[in-house]
């Protein structure tokens, strides 16, 4: 399905490149030893490098570089044995040298491939450019005094990698798939742990539109969209701007635009005129980065496996549908939970993981995604082991408890984390399987209700609901409902 | 007392080792030197406290046995080199006031040998000068006077820059060594205008860990001395690997004291046809075909060579050194430390704006525009990338030379010492300067301008030897030979104190 923007003449189509900023897993910053720890007081990670004080001088920090490299890989980029430093010099408070270190000419990863899978099952591939290496700059911050700037430098020289796609995406659907993708990825490798809310994860939006089959538009940069939801808002809202303004007659004009989600538009920061002309030269300071074949190879090895040859996996080993594989290798925390679950069950019961795997994974998008959304928790502080899962699930496999039952066993495991045969015990939650008990049962109430049974032997069969029901009520919920419907059949058939 | 300042390094090494002499005892008759020379204008900050300090904790050293042959030894540093709790401003007034918590790798390794600290040497500001004009705490003097000169026998003449007070303080007695730096030739035109020894190293054999930055792929720092073995000696102190800076070299420090054999038979000195210049003064000419007969006297053989791009070395550096710096002095903003110039109500951009007029002076700003100028889009190809092309041409230049000679010898400066003011308002007569000495610059290589005679005016002339990179053993053995050839050269009147 094509996306299109109707205006109130044609139809538009829209063109999307992303430039994605990840700050990259490190401990030290790209050319200085200072720590990177989000959340520290103003200015305590800041080295004299970082404060930019005369007579400092970068240093590159190899473990970046290694991230840059892993990144690379597990896009099956290109990965560039030879790549070099620029500056990218203009002046802000919060840029301490007066320019950023960046890679301009010489990335260090060249051209790969992200696919994404969207919602009406198709599949795309959308390419990236390339990923640079560059240091963050510091933190301006205008609210903290009537007539002044703060600058907190905790940040300057940490390091990024800049993930640039090629204008592949047509669609808000498609760029947040592109990004929610390339967070998943990073995520596996660990190279960035994607955390937008923190400003891990930032995106520069590149949007144009066109009539259907015309050349690209001319492109308006979005800075900084902090969340997936936010680039397609920001998306949305870009396109419909530039088709108003063309079919009113305009043109667009290349420039660099803010999102303001609060108010739901994009609005000018500065022109192409107002550009700054960064002056990019190699950094003097810094010899070019190289490193052979077995750094590669090193780098390669350490990669786990990615989301796409996991999701095959599920799907192939597992038995379990293409959509409920995507959702569980969506999240590393969420693929890793319920792989640890199959092996528990598979260990427990001696079945074949494809014969656990869909119950299990339907619990796992069920009753675990529901019960930590409802508490506002992730799976990295769930309450709930998949060692205790694949116990709940195995009392309702043995017959134990009833499905029923396992909810609110669930239910107490999720606030408690009891085990679940504990809850069973305690509470005395295990169904009456005894056939003795539930005969009993039956024989008294068809005594206590002959008109019913009456009614039942008239042809009116549905009665037996209302037997099972009495059962169950007066067993405390706990009658095993198979074994009760098949006591029940004979003796209401008399 | 006086005497004391009249030592050579090698010659007080060796009397403090034989316990004739103690670092207190020389300390002490430089620092007074020191003091009495304030009319030059070489110490922009007198540290006599840390110089005691020092000299007793040598002296305690030495006493111990593990002396070095800097131990002991009062120095001078050029304000360049960041020195931790010492104000250090590379002479600007855009640094006003900063002290840095910092020590630079070069200094650190002469205080680690045992050096001893008298003070911070005046220099052209952000060492972008070749005369020390530039300098926010005023120009040095040359210690030397010209005799019978037109301009009368009390002008003043200029020491050469950027490295001004380096020279200076050790022409005139008050430091047995200093360090210095040299981007495009401010080691060793100084050291040319004084009659002082000054060696320039390969890029990459000193840290330019705190050092301030002119330009990263020509700044090296070296040392400024009064004889070649000194030079020896206090350059093998600052050499040396530091991690913390990527472009120093992983290769050892050789002895260079030991390079000294004063044997160049058989060695192959390279002439470039290049060098001579039309209207250079026949003095420059007649002092280079004196360096060739000595060296050949000396039984070296004397090749004629060619580096045929010369003529662009100095309009490619022109472009790469300013291009550089107008990068490097970007954090000079106001920002964070240094002068801070704004106005009532200013915004960001006025406050850039009022605290670099007001910090940086005229020669430091016209470098900063043609730098910013020949990197900006449109005019990056035709400037920068092409001066960087010749710039490769021209280290090709010296890599076909030297596989036919050993080391190159030239004249260091294409005149004697100027008046004061007399460039000063020409920066293309300036720039004239560096034309023997920005080639070497651009090629990384070692260079040392070795004292050689005197002009008519009685104003010392010195010889550049240039070597190939890592050999400073041989460019140090050349000038020793040119050293002892050309005799005693006499010393400035001292008319300061």
């Amino acid at each position: 399905m094509t996306y299109i923007i109707q205006g109130t003449r044609d139809d538009f189509e829209v063109v999307i490149g992303l430039e994605v900023h990840a700050q990259v897993t490190s401990k030290a910053k790209l050319f200085s030893g200072a720590a990177t720890a989000f959340g520290a007081e103003p200015n305590t990670q800041v080295s004299l490098v970082d404060a930019a004080m005369p007579g400092m001088l970068p240093t590159i920090n190899a473990e970046c570089i290694r991230q840059g490299v892993r990144t690379g890989l597990a896009l099956g980029a290109e990965i560039n044995k030879f790549s070099v430093f620029d500056r990218k010099n203009y002046f802000y408070a919060d840029l301490p040298q007066g320019y950023q270190i960046s890679q301009f000419k010489h990335p260090i990863v060249g051209e790969g491939t992200i696919t994404i899978n969207k919602k009406d099952g198709t599949s795309k591939d959308i390419d990236v450019e390339r990923i640079h290496l560059e240091q963050d700059a510091g933190k301006s911050m205008h609210d903290q005094h009537p007539q002044m700037t703060y600058v907190d430098l905790n940040r300057s020289g940490v390091a990024l990698m800049e993930i640039v796609s090629k204008p592949d995406m047509a669609s808000p659907e498609e760029a947040g798939l592109y990004v929610g993708k390339l967070r998943t990825i990073l995520r596996y490798i660990g190279s960035c742990d994607g955390n937008m809310e923190q400003g891990s994860m930032r995106a520069d939006v590149n949007v144009s539109v066109r009539r259907a089959g015309e050349p690209l538009g001319t492109r308006c940069e979005i800075k900084n969209v902090n969340s997936i939801r936010f680039v397609r808002q920001a998306i949305e809202i870009e396109a419909r701007r530039q088709v108003d303004i063309i079919e009113d007659g305009g043109h667009i004009d290349q420039e660099t635009r803010l999102f303001d989600p609060v108010k739901g538009e994009t609005r000018s920061m500065r022109s192409k005129e107002e550009a700054h002309d960064y002056r990019y030269f190699p950094d003097p300071d810094l010899l070019p980065v190289e490193f052979d074949d077995d750094f590669i190879a090193a780098a390669r090895e350490s990669l786990p496996e990615l989301p796409d040859a996991k999701h095959h996996r599920f799907v192939s080993d597992f038995g379990i549908s293409d959509y409920n594989a995507g959702v569980l290798v969506a999240e590393k925390e969420s693929s890793d939970f319920f792989e640890e679950l199959i092996a528990a069950l598979v260990d427990a019961s001696g079945k074949k993981a494809s014969a656990v795997a869909a119950k299990a994974a339907n619990w796992v998008m069920g009753d675990l995604f529901g019960a930590l959304n409802k508490a506002g928790k992730t799976l990295s502080d769930c309450p709930v082991s998949p060692a205790q899962g694949a116990e709940l699930l195995g009392l309702i496999e043995d017959g134990t408890i009833s499905g029923r039952t396992a909810k609110d066993v669930f239910e107490i495991m999720f606030e408690t984390g009891d085990s679940a045969e504990k809850i069973v015990e305690e509470k005395g939650l295990k169904q009456v399987s005894d056939t003795g008990a539930i005969e009993k049962i039956i024989d008294d109430l068809l005594v206590a209700n002959p008109a019913q049974v009456q009614q039942y032997r008239d042809g009116k069969v549905k009665m037996i609901g209302f037997f099972v029901g009495q059962v169950m009520k007066a067993t405390g919920g706990q009658a095993n409902p198979a074994i009760v419907n098949q006591l029940l059949k004979p003796k209401l058939d008399g | 007392m006086t005497d004391l300042t009249k030592l050579k390094i090698a010659e007080a090494r060796d009397a403090l080792a034989k316990g004739d002499l103690t670092s207190l005892e020389l300390t002490e008759a430089h620092i007074k030197a020191v003091e009495a020379s304030s009319p030059l204008n070489a110490f922009i900050v007198k540290t006599p406290e840390i110089a005691l300090k020092n000299a007793k904790a040598a002296d305690e050293r030495i006493k111990a046995g593990n002396a070095t042959a800097m131990t002991g030894i009062p120095v001078a540093i050029k304000d360049l080199f960041a020195t931790k709790g010492v104000r250090t401003t590379a002479c600007s007034h855009i640094l006003d006031g900063f002290v840095p918590e910092y020590e630079s790798t070069v200094t650190q390794n002469l205080w680690d040998d045992g050096a001893v600290m008298l003070g911070k040497l005046n220099m052209d500001e952000f060492a972008m000068g070749s005369s020390n004009e530039t300098s926010h705490y005023g120009p040095v003097k040359n210690p030397w006077r010209a005799k019978g000169s037109a301009k009368g026998s009390n002008a003043d003449f200029v020491p050469g820059g950027s490295s001004g007070g380096s020279v200076t303080s050790v022409a005139a007695f008050t430091a047995m060594g200093a360090t210095a730096s040299d981007t495009g030739g401010s080691i060793r035109q100084p050291a040319a205008f004084t009659g002082t020894f000054g060696i320039k190293p390969t890029y990459g054999r000193c840290s330019r860990y705190g050092m301030v930055a002119f330009a990263s792929s020509l700044d090296q720092a070296g040392v400024v001395t009064r004889s070649v073995r000194d030079g020896a000696i206090m350059l093998e102190s600052v050499c040396g690997f530091d991690a913390k800076d990527s472009t120093s070299a992983q290769m050892d420090v050789p002895n260079f004291e030991a390079a000294l054999t004063g044997d160049i038979r058989g060695m192959k000195i390279g002439i470039p046809k290049e060098y001579h210049l039309d209207g250079m003064p026949k003095e420059i000419e007649a002092l280079w075909d004196k360096g060739i007969a000595w060296v050949k006297d000396a039984g070296a053989e004397i090749i004629d060579i060619s580096l045929p791009h010369t003529k662009y070395a100095l309009p490619a550096y022109y472009i790469i050194a300013p291009a550089e710096a107008s990068s490097n002095l970007a954090r000079y903003d106001g920002v964070r430390y240094g002068l801070r110039s704004a106005p009532m109500g200013a915004s960001l951009e006025d406050m850039y704006e009022a605290t670099r007029a007001a910090g940086f002076g005229e020669e430091v700003q016209r470098r900063i525009m043609i730098g910013t100028y020949v990197l900006s889009a449109g005019y990056y190809d035709a400037y920068y990338l092409k001066a960087q092309k010749v710039r490769q041409l021209i280290s090709n230049d010296f890599k076909t030379a030297y596989q036919k000679c050993d080391v190159i010898l030239t004249p260091t400066a294409p005149s004697a010492a100027f008046a004061m003011g007399e460039k000063s308002d020409d920066p293309l007569a300036m720039y004239l300067n560096d034309v023997f000495t920005v080639p070497a610059s651009l090629a990384g290589l070692p260079g040392a301008s070795v004292p050689a005679g005197l002009s008519s005016d009685g104003l010392p002339l010195g010889l550049q030897i240039l070597g190939q990179p890592w050999d400073e053993a041989n460019v140090l053995k050349t000038c020793g030979v040119i050293e002892a050839a050309a005799g005693d050269l006499g010393a400035p009147a001292i008319w300061w104190e």
